[in-house]
């Protein structure tokens, strides 16, 4: 077991990237950006990482390096939010129809605008059908934990895919926990050395990235999305594997005090964490609610999702994001499409909160566990009350 | 050779689309986007290979009595020969003549 330190999460995650032994590291090096580059960098210059620190003009540039590099067959890393996201946008799209195993952390922050640097899932909405694997991490530990699964994941051979690791921003990187690093033991039985699928070589030459007419682009998606939902044992292997090593033992779907319970919290990142308060709050007044973590968003667990629901009668889902004029938010709205043949659909109540940093605190939860009732009452969740701004001022 | 697109299904495709054929391209029927085809004039031709030179698709050849023609396999009718050609002795002619 490796040491447990006090650190800033970002520094940690840096660590992380570091253990992992990656060859080229491409960011964008300001805003919106973290501490995990800036880190990362520092390692570099100082001779502590041996790899080639890449600082582009721009996210749209640190996404094609990192493209480029994965082909060259090199481990790579990157990292951004919000805007930087948006501006790479194309070439992550292009990542995966490649299948290169590119590692990413989204410190997940706002889209402007207005404009704002701070903490909610608009970001990583915007990416949502990009083909990447995609995991949400709570905390620091889980951050840590996650890029070398992260690795271990896109470069498995059976996968091939890029993996992003949600992270919230601000809330979790800039903040100073607890976290337990992996020795170097461990890593090395985790992870192994990256062997690609497909390799830029003079000797053997292939082309990546070569144009799809009409005749081939239908048959190119469905491998693609098929590779994708393939992916899924893979992962679960990944984190067995972890379990074994770390003891820490992850899952697509997690759940808390959820036996039993009537009313359900829905939440992803980390927010689950200040929902279990008030989950331990509302159990203590004799109510029954528990909760379910959505940790996997692509590809989307759906089983697990629909056994985790079972018995639940109120489903409370919490959206960091917005579909404007849409359904509210994304994970309701994927919630509703993965519960729609159930026979016992739980009636759902989207709430929409924590935009751009705003606080949700654990009483907070309990108010939208009480709204929720008070809906359900009258009847099942309308239209119009499909989707609440929770707090908004009037 | 490989299977023409229309021959693969998407359990034939390899990962990420890539191709593992190094130079398939040639097998690219790329002269059925021509809808003109150029025509040397062999009374003003002088045989210079200019037309040769300028191809952007290496669709022009040397016959065996060293004038000059188009691979009608590869030439997508772009008339850039015509356009360079010294004496003007290419035509571009509609493809429905």
């Amino acid at each position: 077991m490796g040491k447990r330190v006090g650190i800033e999460n970002s520094i940690a995650a840096a660590d992380a990237v570091k253990m992992a032994d990656v060859d080229v590291v491409a960011a964008y090096p300001i805003t919106p950006q973290t501490h995990i580059v800036e880190h990362l960098a520092e390692l570099v210059a100082d001779g502590e990482l041996d790899a080639e620190f890449i600082p582009v003009e721009s996210e749209h540039s640190a996404m094609s390096v990192c493209c480029g590099s994965v082909a060259a067959g090199a481990r790579t890393f990157t990292c951004t939010s919000a805007q930087g996201l948006a501006l790479m946008n194309e070439i992550v799209f292009i990542a995966a129809s490649l299948r290169l195993p590119i590692v990413m952390i989204l410190a997940n922050r706002s889209l402007s605008g207005p404009l704002s640097i701070w903490n909610d899932h608009t970001d990583v909405m915007s990416v949502r059908d990009c083909g990447w694997i995609q995991v949400f991490a709570d905390n620091g530990q889980e951050l840590f934990d996650h890029v070398l699964f992260a690795y271990r994941v896109a470069e498995d051979q059976k996968v091939s895919l890029p993996v992003m690791v949600n992270i919230d921003g601000f809330i979790v990187t800039h903040v100073i926990e607890a976290v337990e690093y992996w020795d170097e033991d461990q890593v090395k039985k985790y992870l192994p050395p990256f062997k690609p699928v497909n390799v830029l070589n003079p000797d053997k030459p292939i082309t990546i990235g070569a144009f799809g007419m009409p005749g081939i682009f239908t048959e190119a998606k469905k491998n693609q999305d098929q590779a994708l939902i393939d992916s899924k044992p893979h992962i679960m292997k990944a984190w067995d594997e972890m379990a074994k090593i770390v003891g820490r033992k992850y899952e697509p779907v997690e759940t808390y005090k959820i036996e039993g319970a009537e009313t359900a919290f829905l939440t992803m990142g980390s927010f689950s964490e200040t929902a279990s308060i008030a989950v331990d709050k509302l159990r203590e007044a004799g109510k029954s609610v528990g909760q379910i973590k959505l940790r996997l968003w692509r590809p989307f667990p759906f089983d697990e999702i629909r056994e985790a629901m079972k018995g639940v009668k109120k489903l409370i889902v919490i959206d960091r994001a917005i579909s404007y004029g849409g359904p509210g938010g994304p994970v309701a709205s994927e919630i509703r499409a993965a519960l729609y043949q159930e026979k016992n659909m739980p009636a759902i109540a989207n709430f929409l909160c924590g935009f751009a940093g705003r606080d949700v605190t654990a009483d907070d939860f309990v108010r939208m566990c009480e709204k929720t009732e008070e809906l359900a009452k009258n009847k099942k969740p309308i239209r119009e009350e499909d989707y609440i701004f929770y707090g908004v001022r009037e | 050779m490989p299977k023409s697109e229309f021959d693969l299904g998407w359990k034939d495709i390899e990962p990420g689309c890539s191709v593992s054929e190094p130079g398939n391209a040639s097998q690219y029927r790329t002269g059925d986007w021509r809808s003109i085809r150029p025509v040397w004039d062999h009374t003003k031709c002088i045989k210079c290979g200019i037309c040769y030179i300028y191809c952007p698709d290496a669709a022009i050849f040397k016959n065996p009595e060293g004038y000059f023609e188009a691979d009608l396999y590869y030439c997508k009718g772009c008339g850039i020969c015509a356009q360079e050609c010294i004496t003007g002795c290419i035509k571009m002619v509609e493809e429905a003549e």
